[in-house]
């Protein structure tokens, strides 16, 4: 059935899980009383504070100022004041250095420029607003999207990429967008493909988003960019594998995708910077699935940036039943949190609350070599053969059987019947080489 | 937030099938050819099952006791290789051979090597084939087959596989009744181990293992598949001599072998390639031993020689890792 679409070898389907927010139609969720926002909202350098407590701000001002070539700057979400500046717990688990704010609920956007000549900008025009509005990769690694758009003169882009395929389960935020905002996508595509000068655009979106697929072809086709239907499977949204769906070409081990002529941009991201550049207001709302068995209702959100958690659990009618676990991002790669204060980033594509009841706690058994970690791994390792290097503490070995090519996508600790944590026995090891390969 | 939160790092949800439930399938795909057995042996046959069952989980309880390590009967490999003892035995075998066969799988082929995934060796198949080199002939004692109803006799019979075997040695040439018993081969109507008897209950076990995604096709196609090649070579060479594929495929352990024991994921490559390669080592041993062996069985030799060569067949069955550009593809 999963044969006649595109996809790559590997992989696996655990249950979806999307029906509980699919349908529902993107909803503005209001302001919070209060608003965290991080100074790191990117992998990149944090970016420098420049307003200080007692300060009046408006919607989309700066409030941080980018350091560095991979950094861009921060803008209050709102207008209010700034009551502090100072450190708050970060959906990574750390307490990062934070803006807060609280806004005055006149929301009362701040000057720009009349920006309706985005057809006018040539490709390093294009780049430096991109830059300024704060765009980054919201398909979760949050890389800075002006720096991933100007690969260098001698590797030149001829098929952009757009990932719709959002292979997480729970997950509906790109889903919804590309059905409710298909055009807004396409433009911020179509900005991307000039930058680039790419020839060709795909856009991936697994097979089991029919809505959205039919939204994105009849908005596709009068720009000139292809929809292509990809095999359900996680993780088909992973770079590599996807860019393989869809073109046929493998990365490299250990090079990237522009090596290849090709660049992957979510669909978040396409429509933030077409949102961005026609507005003039940057990047201060993204959209948030909140689901779960957990919560009372699952919704999708759009959500300005460094709200906390628990506004959003509370607007979707609150916790339901013995709350357990928290993550931020879907179940397979999400990260678990310590509590709902924790503010939504760039990278925060959904809030997923589990109860006691849904939690997975078998203990761990021997292996029994069922290979199914190997027959589902998308990288085409031999997962359980590095983790037992691993725990091991045999780090060569555990590099001979290339470690460094896993992408952590947790398949393999996912389909693992005696429930041993093999990606994480996987991320040690390659924590371990890359500390060894740095003392050297 | 009065509540604990439990933290882990992802993947937070976890795929249904644990290694219980993988060892309980695989028990209730054998039940078919369990029930086959009892029908055609009778009460002997029920003895055999259940003494075999219940000595190997009372052994693995007792060594684990010994070692002090913590007690894993529940997982049900214990009673799975009972299971698996009993249909490798002969339905007259006496409980002191069950028993011997018991000590040997579970504390001698598997708790000693550490437990579950850790032997190298199919511990029911090591107990077999110990047995049938230490007592060959309590081990090669076949009842004649009288099903249930019928008037129980003590008859003793011979293999269809051990039949041929003496009478190529004897007069060069193959019995002409042997090959025309297809279809009381299939149905398990000759003598034989218990599990032995029945292709049809065995494939009926292993269609559920394929269902239920227990086992993949990797190791029981070529199995099947290098056994009818070679079989088949010899059978064109000399139908007088060499017997069908057909004769091959229902005879012997053969379905017992490929389905149940050849696919012990513990004891089998875990990449797809090296699989294969199991699947077609078990296969060609298997024809080569029974047509050239000293024993007219040759399916548990097969197989556990293939087990020896497993982690050499890992070793170099990697999968081409994802992104290994060859130069041509590159330039």
């Amino acid at each position: 059935m999963t044969k006649k679409y595109k996809t790559f070898r590997g992989g696996l389907h655990p249950p979806e899980n999307k029906a509980g927010s699919a349908h529902k139609p993107i909803e503005d969720c209001p302001l919070p009383a209060e608003l965290v926002i991080p100074l790191s909202l990117h992998v990149g350098v944090p970016a420098e504070v420049c307003v200080a407590p007692g300060e009046q701000v408006l919607k989309g001002q700066m409030i941080g100022r980018a350091r560095g070539l991979v950094s861009v700057p921060v803008h209050a979400s709102t207008s209010g004041e700034v009551i502090a500046v100072e450190p708050r717990p970060h959906p990574s688990g750390k307490v990062l250095e934070a803006v807060v704010l609280r806004p005055d609920g006149a929301d009362t956007p701040c000057d720009r420029v009349g920006e309706d000549q985005v057809h006018d900008w040539s490709a390093t025009e294009l780049l430096e607003r991109i830059r300024e509005a704060g765009i980054v990769g919201l398909g979760g690694a949050t890389f800075p999207a002006h720096i991933k758009l100007s690969p260098p003169p001698q590797k030149p882009i001829d098929v952009l990429i757009i990932n719709g395929a959002e292979c997480e389960p729970y997950l509906t935020a790109d889903h919804r967008l590309m059905v409710e905002q298909a055009e807004q996508v396409v433009r911020g595509s179509d900005i991307f493909r000039r930058v680039l000068g790419a020839k060709r655009v795909c856009v991936g979106i697994e097979s089991n988003k029919p809505d959205a697929i039919q939204a994105m072809r009849r908005a596709c086709t009068a720009a000139g960019m292809e929809v292509v239907v990809l095999a359900t499977k996680y993780p088909q949204g992973a770079e590599k594998q996807l860019i393989f769906a869809l073109t046929g070409r493998e990365v490299p081990r250990g090079a990237l995708p522009m090596d290849i002529g090709a660049l992957v941009q979510n669909v978040g991201t396409a429509a933030a910077t077409a949102e961005a550049l026609s507005s003039g207001m940057p990047l201060i709302e993204r959209v948030v699935t909140v689901a779960g068995p957990g919560v009372a209702e699952a919704k999708n959100l759009r959500v300005r940036i460094g709200t906390p958690l628990a506004h959003l659990v509370d607007y979707c009618g609150g916790i339901r039943g013995n709350l357990a676990k928290v993550l931020v991002g879907g179940p397979m790669m999400g990260a678990a949190q310590l509590g709902l204060d924790v503010p939504v980033v760039p990278a925060t594509s959904g809030v997923l609350l589990l109860r006691e009841e849904d939690l997975v706690l078998r203990p761990e058994g021997p292996c029994i070599r069922c290979g199914r970690c190997v027959q589902v791994c998308p990288s085409r390792l031999c997962p359980t053969t590095i983790a037992a290097y691993a725990r091991l503490g045999r780090m060569d070995e555990a590099k001979d059987y290339n470690a460094m090519d896993c992408i952590e996508c947790g398949s393999c600790s996912y389909t693992c019947p005696s429930a041993i944590p093999l990606v994480q026995s996987i991320r040690h090891a390659k924590a371990s080489i890359l500390a060894q390969r740095k003392k050297h | 937030m009065d509540q604990k939160l439990y933290l882990s790092s992802p993947p937070h949800i976890r795929a249904e099938q644990s290694t219980e439930q993988i060892m309980r399938a695989v028990i209730y795909a054998l039940l078919p050819a369990c029930a086959v057995a009892v029908y055609f042996f009778g009460l002997p046959a029920l003895r055999v099952l259940v003494l075999c069952t219940l000595a190997c989980v009372l052994i693995e309880v007792l060594c684990q006791k010994l070692m002090g390590r913590p007690l894993t009967w529940r997982d049900g490999s214990a009673a799975l290789t009972g299971i698996l003892l009993a249909l490798n035995l002969p339905p007259s075998s006496p409980w002191w051979l069950v028993l011997i066969g018991a000590v040997v799988a579970i504390a001698v082929a598997k708790q000693i090597f550490g437990g579950l995934g850790h032997n190298p060796f199919n511990p029911a198949l090591v107990a077999r084939v110990v047995l049938l080199i230490s007592f060959p002939v309590q081990m090669t004692t076949w009842s004649a087959p009288s099903p249930w109803g019928s008037d129980f006799h003590t008859l003793t019979t011979a293999t269809p596989l051990g039949e041929m075997q003496s009478a190529v040695m004897l007069t060069g040439e193959l019995p002409a009744a042997l090959q025309q018993n297809t279809l009381n081969y299939l149905l398990g109507n000759m003598g034989g181990s218990l599990g032995e008897v029945s292709a049809l209950a065995l494939l009926l076990g292993a269609g559920f293992l394929f269902w239920k995604r227990v086992i993949t096709w990797h190791i029981p196609v070529s199995f099947l598949a290098s056994v009818v090649v070679l079989a088949g070579f010899f059978w064109l060479l000399d139908p007088s001599r060499y017997p069908s594929p057909l004769f091959h495929l229902l005879t012997g352990g053969l379905m017992l072998g490929v389905f149940f024991m050849a696919t012990d994921m513990v004891t089998s490559p875990v990449t797809p390639l090296g699989m294969v390669i199991f699947g077609v080592g078990c296969g060609l041993l298997t024809v080569l031993i029974r047509l050239f062996g000293g024993y007219p069985e040759g399916v548990s030799f097969a197989i556990l020689l293939m087990n020896a060569a497993t982690p050499l067949i890992d070793r170099y069955t990697r999968p081409r890792v994802f992104g290994t550009v060859t130069a041509k593809a590159k330039a």
